[in-house]
């Protein structure tokens, strides 16, 4: 019954539209918050302008030259620091994670310096590279190299001695049994690696920028908070939060649609979480 | 083929080999060294004993640690207490999830400057900056582990009439704890990182401030020991988190296992 | 057979309609029984048909569109304290952070009582379904059948007047089940409680019940009301190969092929 299944897609869509408009309806609140709390005096609109206030700032800023800089700045560094990262934890995972011996002399070394929180380094890229991009490069590859490592180690294990003992019954070279068994294994866990990773690029990079000072949105931040320009720095705050979120929500599709074609994995994403 | 489970003392002897070789090669390699920005390991060993095993030392590193564990808690139990509600109401959660997906994608050390503003340079502006930076995935995943509860279960207790304080002791909260403690295992690197930062940026006491105190005087060998007490803090925290996880999780370590096999 | 006098449990005219944005789809039109105390009834039927609705609806778990569920009496608005149902996913319906104890002891928990007389059940209860020494272990460390022996013996400690069973042996291997349906027999004589027992074998309903409801396919209705003439003790040995057993097992067989191909009784 054709009409049926029309009327049937059309209250699922409705259905689908009903959540954009209830979560539109959040973001809406949220904002008449912001505008309201000052205004009324609940925090005083020096520390916190109101919603109306941020945004004129925030597309004052867009218009200026020093805005797109220093977002690209944020961009370039953590894209850079978060593709090494993802290239060093895949050659250096399935190094690893192929090799009994390999994974347990390395195991207790990578759990020893897994937890070492990478702000511990800021002294020593200072000394080394100042306020350059090398510096926020350190704290991004050291914190984003680890959750790759881990995943793709996770990934090679996973994959089925069965299948390894068919490929190399087969006669597959080392290149072919990574290609064609453990790789698509890895790929998924790979995915959830990447997703993490990303995020952790990013708060790096704009960690490096606020705490070293070097170019992007994290020192535009620090310097208009220090120099009074309290508009602007909300609008900076939320230029990085939308950034962020493009990034996450970016990378959770990308890991989606490889997911979708493997969901025994599920289980496992979200335990590495939300 | 080494299918029996090695003895212990071979085990032992594994983990051990690359982190001692490591170890020994930097000691080696920087023993004779002149670089003002590498000084040979056994300085830095020496001076790291000196210094953090001191009064003076230990007074470095308690008001970190106790700024860490207020804001920390803090996040955890707000984040808990709002995701369990929210993650229960569908409405609530569809209304929610796009504020707080954006909130939570602001990156946490960008409160430092915002919270100076309203909390100026003290114990209370870097308990906070902790605590905002914390609270996200403690609130996500909370939301996330309430909203995956098992039906069967939940019906089951339904039938049973348990309901109220009971069901949240006994269903909710185990139920999603192992997604509640993913969202806490990510509040912790965060906490650790906001922690140094907000006293690299702003503060008179602290690892963070120390640090960076001493890369500003060119103290290289202090900086170094530093570093490494900041790197065990971490290890250390670490094992104190898998060590409580693994206590209270560890019904649901062999559910997986027993589900693995099966 | 005298145990019927007063009916435990009345169902009437019930009917359950699922209504979501995209369709409405009528699970039970008109289903209308009653089962006395100390009985145990079998509902049988096709898949489709409706009958984990309905248990739901008599559990007080779902609400019936229309029609009443009424237990001693009391109209059923939601679960009642003198209700306990087993559910056919075991697995998923023990607590896995609680031990094999802990899980049985829960619900009584809600049920204010000394904790002496508490225990005093948790014990009788998995001494009943014969389990030993399992107290400490988790759920997940057992066997299916142990782990629904568990569930059994959690709605056993909760003492009810009334157990509800919805395809508790459907996910169990086939000499497990025979060993839980000779249980389930036991325990009903012992417990002297009603039984209302959902399941798609129809063997199972002819050796379980004293009365099988055959339910048509949905909308649901109930074709028939089958009473069970079999002997009270029965083996599964001998009571499966009695001439008789076969009769009412063909009789029910056919009743459900009817139901499969859409007849229904008339007037429904």
């Amino acid at each position: 019954m054709p009409a049926a299944q029309a009327i049937g897609v059309r209250a699922r869509l409705t259905a689908r539209t009903f959540i954009w408009l209830q979560g539109l309806a959040g973001l809406v609140g949220f904002a008449l918050l912001l505008e309201i709390v000052p205004r009324i005096g609940i925090v005083s609109p020096d520390y916190l302008p109101p919603f109306s206030a941020i945004m004129v700032a925030l597309f004052k800023e867009m218009t200026t030259a020093e805005f797109w800089t220093a977002l690209s700045d944020t961009l370039e560094a953590w894209a850079i620091g978060f593709v090494i990262s993802v290239v060093a934890g895949v050659t250096i995972g399935i190094a690893i994670g192929s090799s009994h011996l390999l994974r347990n002399l390395t195991h207790s070394t990578i759990e020893f310096l897994r937890p070492i929180p990478s702000v511990a380094l800021i002294p020593l890229a200072v000394l080394l590279f100042g306020s350059q991009i090398q510096s926020t490069l350190v704290l991004v590859v050291y914190a984003s190299f680890w959750p790759v490592l881990i995943q793709v180690l996770y990934g090679v294990q996973d994959v089925d001695p069965v299948a390894r003992e068919t490929a190399r019954s087969y006669g597959l070279g080392t290149w072919a049994q990574i290609r064609y068994v453990t790789w698509p294994t890895t790929l998924p866990y790979l995915m959830t690696g990447i997703r993490l990773a990303a995020a952790v690029a990013l708060i790096l990079a704009i960690t490096s920028e606020v705490a070293i000072d070097t170019q992007g949105l994290g020192k535009e931040i620090s310097d208009t908070e220090s120099g009074g320009a309290v508009a602007i720095m909300y609008a900076y705050v939320i230029v990085a939060g939308i950034i962020g979120v493009i990034v996450n929500l970016g990378a959770r599709a990308l890991e989606r649609r490889v997911l979708a074609w493997h969901p025994s994995v599920r289980l496992d994403a979200a335990e590495a979480g939300a | 083929m080494k299918n029996l489970l090695p003895p212990l003392p071979r085990r032992i002897a594994v983990a051990l080999v690359l982190p001692v070789t490591l170890i020994a090669a930097w000691w080696i390699t920087s023993a004779d060294s002149q670089s003002f920005y590498f000084p040979p390991l056994q300085m830095i060993l020496q001076t790291f004993g000196k210094l953090w095993f001191s009064p003076q030392g230990l007074s470095d590193v308690e008001p970190s640690l106790w700024r860490l564990s207020v804001g920390y808690v803090a996040a955890a139990f707000l984040g808990i207490a709002i995701g369990i509600p929210v993650g229960a109401s569908r409405n609530l959660r569809n209304v929610l999830e796009p504020v707080l997906e954006f909130l939570r994608a602001i990156p946490p050390p960008v409160l430092v400057p915002v919270l100076i503003l309203f909390a100026g340079l003290g114990n209370e502006m870097k308990a906070l900056v902790i605590l905002f930076g914390c609270i996200w995935p403690v609130l996500l995943n909370t939301v996330a582990g309430v909203r995956a509860l098992d039906e069967v279960l939940a019906e089951t207790v339904r039938s049973y009439r348990i309901g109220g304080l009971a069901r949240l002791w006994h269903f909710v909260l185990p139920g999603a704890s192992p997604q509640i403690f993913t969202g806490l295992r990510q509040s912790l690197s965060i906490g650790i990182i906001l922690m140094v930062i907000s006293e690299m940026y702003a503060a008179r006491d602290g690892i963070g401030f120390v640090l960076v105190q001493y890369q500003r005087t060119f103290a290289i060998p202090e900086m170094w020991s530093g570093i490494i007490m900041l790197g065990i803090i971490g290890i250390v925290l670490s094992l104190i988190f898998r060590a409580i996880e693994a206590w209270l999780l560890g019904w649901y370590h062999g559910l997986r296992q027993s589900q693995r096999a099966g | 057979m005298d145990r019927a006098v007063k009916p435990m449990l009345e169902v009437t005219g019930l009917r359950k309609v699922y209504e979501d944005a995209s369709r409405t789809v009528e699970a039970i039109r008109d289903v209308s029984f009653s089962v006395g105390e100390g009985e145990l009834v079998c509902i049988v039927g096709p898949s489709g048909a409706g009958k984990t609705t309905l248990l739901k609806c008599i559990a007080g778990l779902l609400a019936p569109t229309a029609g009443a569920v009424v237990v001693e009496g009391t109209p059923v608005i939601g679960p009642p304290p003198s209700m306990a149902v087993v559910f056919q996913e075991y697995g998923r319906s023990l607590f896995p952070w609680m031990s094999v104890h802990d899980n049985v002891a829960l619900p009584l928990k809600q049920k204010k009582m000394a904790a002496e007389r508490r225990e005093e059940l948790v014990r009788n209860a998995l001494a009943a379904v014969d389990l030993k020494g399992v107290d400490t272990a988790y759920p997940w460390q057992l066997s299916g059948g142990m782990q629904q022996r568990v569930a059994i013996a959690r709605a056993v400690a909760y003492e009810p007047h009334v157990l509800l069973m919805d395809e508790p042996f459907a996910a169990v291997d086939a000499q497990t089940r025979a060993d839980l349906e000779d249980l389930i027999r036991v325990l009903w004589h012992q417990l002297r409680v009603t039984v209302l027992f959902v399941t798609h074998d129809i063997d199972e309903s002819v050796y379980l019940g004293q009365r099988v409801l055959v339910m048509s396919h949905a909308p649901t209705v109930i074709m028939e009301d089958v009473i069970i003439d079999l002997p009270e003790e029965r083996t599964q040995l001998e009571t499966r190969s009695m001439a008789r057993f076969g009769e009412l097992r063909k009789h029910i067989y056919s009743q459900i092929q009817l139901a499969k191909q859409g007849w229904r009784p008339p007037s429904k």
